[in-house]
């Protein structure tokens, strides 16, 4: 689950970590009384920054530094509801629907901090680097030597030597060590409470009074672990998610919507993941990721169908389902009622494979409704495609 | 003699008296009776320790279990709050084998779990695993036993579904396989392609792998230079997500391009420099796979 940067930052000051002063606003009005508190307040310099979740929104048009309040609402005016194009976004780019705005802070250095975790040694690892405000997976292909990790062994957590040894190889100041041993394990602190996949600091700033700053926060959580954490289950952000997804959330169905015009069903990851793959290759294009797991029932496939059926560049539907405990005549009988209950126009596809495999093609021959069924996976992904193309 | 699970294994379920547990251990147990024996000897619900389920004596501890039963396997059905507990309660009883099906076990568990399992006495295989089956003698898991044939080829597998295609593909062409080892879909997993490639590698009756991976994280990477340094029989690879998009999860909790790590197209290429014999096409596993033993 990703968060926006400020909630983020308020996450990083309960555990102590220094951010910048600022203020989330959804409206020019609510942007102006805030920028007018930090004006007030004596800051030189005040940030307009859009909020949504995707990287690079700098390059993309989406953080304004502003002197004066005019300015402030001007850019405000700017970038609130604007479609910010980023690396990370696509072409169409995410409508910007909250600023963060953000006292402005007199930059001396640009660092990087980061927690992950790393798969080969299953420890999370703390990662620094002199690189900071550059993408760190830039850093990481060009000069891995120059970025510092700690291993953190778990039944002891992060010590403070690591921190030190980071902070010394980021070349901080001697009287800077010590709020860098507090920064750093206030930020595994969070990580861990907050069950954490993902914590970035990029960049991680001192300023020109030598203070240490997160000047930018990127968290995602662990979905897996969200339901020991209702509160942060809240700061999820429904408008930041594809409507469609949004939706089939609801039903606990695994799906993500992509940009191509056949809709799959499937059941099981890797195979869902394999049969976007045989799409291509018989020259189509997935619409869609779809696991509708190993119990699929009647009401399941129902949904599955209203998903797919929502999505408009949708020109026909691909039902890839290997019965193993799940049942072939089972699935089939589900999907022709489904069919009908939603009267599905459509070309359906399937491809069935399995237990009581004959069974269910029986039971589709006889539906009175217009199924196509490739033999094989190879046969009916071309099928499928013939048809999107129709 | 197969990897892992044959005709010598005592298993006990952790969460017998669940729906799951139940109609699972119901299915080990009667694909084991096909060839006259049972290999579940009993359960383990906390709190109902002392009852019988389904004619299997149940424990109140993996401990006890053990000691009554005499069990060398464990497999884990525990809902994911409480399957991390689980696991470091079967490695604390010196079980040889503990099988975690459970799905959706937060991460930073088993990081925890992970470092003490290592220097347990317990290998775990999983979690978000379809479990392993050694057909024609046992299966510990939730796969369909009737797909399988018995015979020669070994399969290690991130995927539960993909891993029955590919063992479909092989029995309709009359090829057996030895033991498909399911590893499971998640990011921190007990048992990695190395290690189950180094048991199928070491057993006899494995003549030839098929290695089946995923995007997310580098263990194809790795296990790929394993194949090439230490590993002379054949090996069938596929990788499953080539057309997924960067920063998205695909169902698994471990199949997420992240960082420009984890690609499909770096997989298979390591595999190839490797020797291994790449298929683009999940259809196209089983008649590689025949083609490999001279018999396509």
């Amino acid at each position: 689950m990703k968060i926006h940067e400020y909630q983020a930052k308020e996450i990083l000051r309960k555990y102590g970590v220094p951010v910048p002063g600022g203020e989330m606003a959804m409206t020019i009005e609510q942007a102006e009384t805030a920028a007018k508190s930090l004006f007030s307040a004596g800051n030189a310099a005040v940030v307009v920054k859009a909020q949504i979740h995707a990287g690079g929104r700098g390059k993309g048009g989406g953080v304004k530094v502003v002197k004066t309040l005019d300015d402030a609402v001007a850019r405000s005016k700017d970038i609130l509801g604007m479609q910010l194009v980023t690396h990370q976004t696509g072409p169409a780019g995410q409508k910007v629907q909250r600023l963060l705005i953000e006292e402005g802070s007199a930059i001396d250095r640009e660092l990087y901090l980061g927690l992950v975790l790393d798969r080969a040694s299953a420890k999370i690892v703390f990662m620094a680097s002199q690189s900071g405000g550059m993408e760190i997976e830039e850093v990481a292909h060009a000069t891995p030597e120059l970025i510092y990790k700690e291993y953190i062994e778990p039944a002891v957590g992060f010590q403070p030597y690591q921190a030190r040894r980071l902070a010394f190889k980021l070349g901080l100041l001697p009287t800077q060590i010590n709020d860098a041993v507090k920064f750093m394990t206030g930020l595994y602190k969070a990580f861990v409470d907050t069950d954490s996949t993902l914590m970035e600091i990029n960049p991680f700033i001192t300023t020109k009074d030598g203070k240490l700053l997160a000047l930018d926060c990127k968290i995602n959580f662990d979905d897996n672990a969200m339901f020991r954490h209702k509160d942060l289950k809240e700061l999820r952000d429904l408008a930041e998610e594809d409507p469609l997804e949004v939706e089939a959330s609801k039903y606990a169905l695994n799906y993500i919507k992509l940009d191509g015009s056949i809709a799959c069903m499937v059941n099981g990851a890797g195979l869902a993941m394999a049969t976007m793959d045989i799409i291509e290759y018989a020259g189509g294009k997935a619409a869609n990721f779809l696991d509708v797991g190993g119990g699929a029932n009647q009401e399941q496939i129902e949904n599955a169908f209203g998903i797919l059926l929502s999505d408009k560049n949708v020109k026909a539907i691909f039902i890839n389902i290997f019965g193993g405990i799940l049942r072939v005549d089972v699935l089939a009988t589900a999907v022709v009622a489904a069919a009908k209950k939603l009267n599905v126009q459509l070309p359906i596809i399937l491809r069935l494979e399995g237990t009581n495999v004959e069974e269910g093609r029986k039971i589709l021959a006889e539906s009175g409704l217009k199924f196509e069924v490739g033999a094989t996976m190879k046969e009916a992904a071309d099928l499928a495609v013939a048809a999107a193309k129709g | 003699m197969a990897v892992l699970v044959d005709k010598n294994t005592r298993l006990i379920v952790q969460g017998i008296t669940g729906r799951e547990g139940t109609f699972h251990a119901k299915g080990c147990s009667e694909y084991s009776k096909q060839f006259g024996y049972d290999i579940v000897v009993g359960g383990v619900t906390p709190g109902k320790g002392g009852t019988t389920h389904e004619g299997w004596p149940v424990f109140n501890t993996v401990e006890e279990a053990v000691n009554a039963t005499g069990a060398n396997a464990t497999v884990i059905f525990v809902p994911p709050p409480f399957a991390a507990d689980g696991i470091l309660e079967a490695a604390a009883s010196d079980i040889p084998l503990v099988i975690c099906i459970t799905e959706g076990i937060p991460t930073l568990d088993m990081v925890k779990v992970w470092e003490i399992v290592k220097s347990s006495k317990s290998t775990l295989i999983g979690p978000n695993c379809p479990g392993v089956i050694s057909p024609g003698k046992a299966k510990i898991g939730i796969m369909p036993g009737r797909i399988h044939k018995e015979g020669s080829v070994g399969i290690v597998s991130k995927s539960g579904t993909l891993t029955y295609e590919a063992v479909y593909q092989l029995t309709t062409r009359g090829i057996g396989q030895s033991t498909a080892i399911g590893i499971g879909g998640d990011p921190i997993i007990g048992t990695t392609h190395i290690d189950a490639l180094k048991l199928l590698n070491e057993d006899p009756e494995t003549e030839a792998i098929i290695m089946i991976g995923e995007i997310g994280g580098s263990a194809e990477e790795a296990a790929a230079k394993y194949i090439a340094e230490f590993v002379k029989k054949p090996v069938v690879g596929f990788i499953a997500g080539q057309t997924a998009p960067p920063g998205r999860r695909m169902g698994h909790a471990g199949a997420i391009i992240s960082g420009g790590e984890g690609t499909a197209a770096e997989k298979m290429k390591a595999m190839e420099a490797a020797g291994i014999h790449v298929v683009k096409s999940p259809a196209e596993i089983g008649e590689a796979m025949a083609r490999v033993l001279g018999k396509g």
